[in-house]
């Protein structure tokens, strides 16, 4: 004998929402909680390089403008490319702004991140190039190596 | 009246697992597609306006130790020099002449305090040299812990291209 179907069957066929809400919450709330919102500008063109005392400072410095400079010297400014030769009139800009804002120079801190190929020739020509915009605290960005 | 569903007994309630599976398998793709550890990153500071503070000069304060690193033209490090003495390209002996001169005193007033180290480096140098010097001049670990030794450093005047 068939059986067909009743009416109560086909009710059932509707789907549960509950658990895929209960999912849906937990992947906001693991969002939320593992966010970064820190402005920290990476570059995938700068490999850091490595060392043991390299620590995140304590109380992280409240003024940063970070600078990358890539192995063949290019420097990233703001996620954009530039060169030596126009590194000059964009720190003119970003001191225009810091002046904006009535923040001195002095409590600005130049973060260099550079690669481990760079020439070093080149990382003085960038720095030596923020002291004559103004900006005098610099701070070497290397990445946390292990202890041998 | 009486209500038609009364004889009826508890509905069984079948939990749909589909939707959730899914949402779960979309979850660990993303995961495993956007999976990267990130290593911690740290600071070395530096000081070096362009013109000297405005202030008094510091009395107490020792003239710099001279850190010289020689490179080739491929940027590989050649020699390391303190003052005038060679020590090949040790860095391990690189950081114990630093603590011969420094000694083992810290803190307020300690020659460490006034002590500066000014590194005069090859243009060609490879940076990761210049923070292999950093790390050994400014401190070092034993067993976990980070003991201090300089923190004062600069760069000397830049060299010109090779």
């Amino acid at each position: 004998m068939r059986i067909r179907p009743t009416r109560d069957d086909l009710g059932n066929a509707e789907g549960d929402m509950t658990p895929m809400i209960d999912m849906t919450f937990q992947l906001i709330a693991f969002f939320m909680v593992i966010i970064n919102f820190s402005e920290a500008e990476v570059s995938e063109a700068v490999q850091l390089p490595a060392s043991q005392l390299a620590q995140p400072p304590e109380i992280p410095p409240e003024h940063l403008l970070t600078l990358q400079l890539t192995a063949d010297g290019n420097i990233i400014l703001g996620g954009q490319s530039m060169t030596m030769e126009q590194i000059g009139g964009a720190l003119s800009r970003e001191r225009q702004l810091f002046q904006l804002s009535n923040t001195s120079l002095a409590e600005v801190t130049v973060v260099v991140r550079a690669d481990r190929r760079a020439k070093t020739g080149v990382v003085q020509e960038l720095i030596s190039k923020c002291q004559d915009t103004g900006f005098e605290r610099y701070a070497l960005r290397a990445e946390q190596a292990t202890a041998d | 009246m009486r209500p038609r569903n009364q004889d009826i007994g508890p509905e069984k309630i079948d939990l749909q697992m589909t939707p959730m599976i899914d949402i779960v398998f979309q979850l660990l793709i993303f995961f495993i597609m956007t999976f990267k550890i990130v290593a911690q990153e740290g600071d070395f500071s530096i000081k070096m306006p362009q013109k000297p503070s405005a202030g008094p000069p510091n009395p107490n304060q020792l003239p710099p130790i001279q850190v010289r690193l020689s490179s080739d033209a491929n940027g590989n490090l050649t020699s390391i020099q303190v003052g005038q003495r060679s020590l090949g390209r040790d860095f391990g002996a690189l950081r114990a002449e630093i603590l011969g001169i420094i000694g083992n005193e810290r803190g307020p007033g300690s020659i460490a305090e006034n002590t500066e180290v000014e590194l005069d480096c090859d243009y060609n140098l490879n940076y990761e040299y210049v923070i292999d010097a950093i790390t050994h001049v400014s401190g070092y670990t034993q067993d976990g812990k980070v003991f201090k030794m300089l923190e004062k450093i600069k760069f000397a005047r830049q060299r010109p291209p090779a």
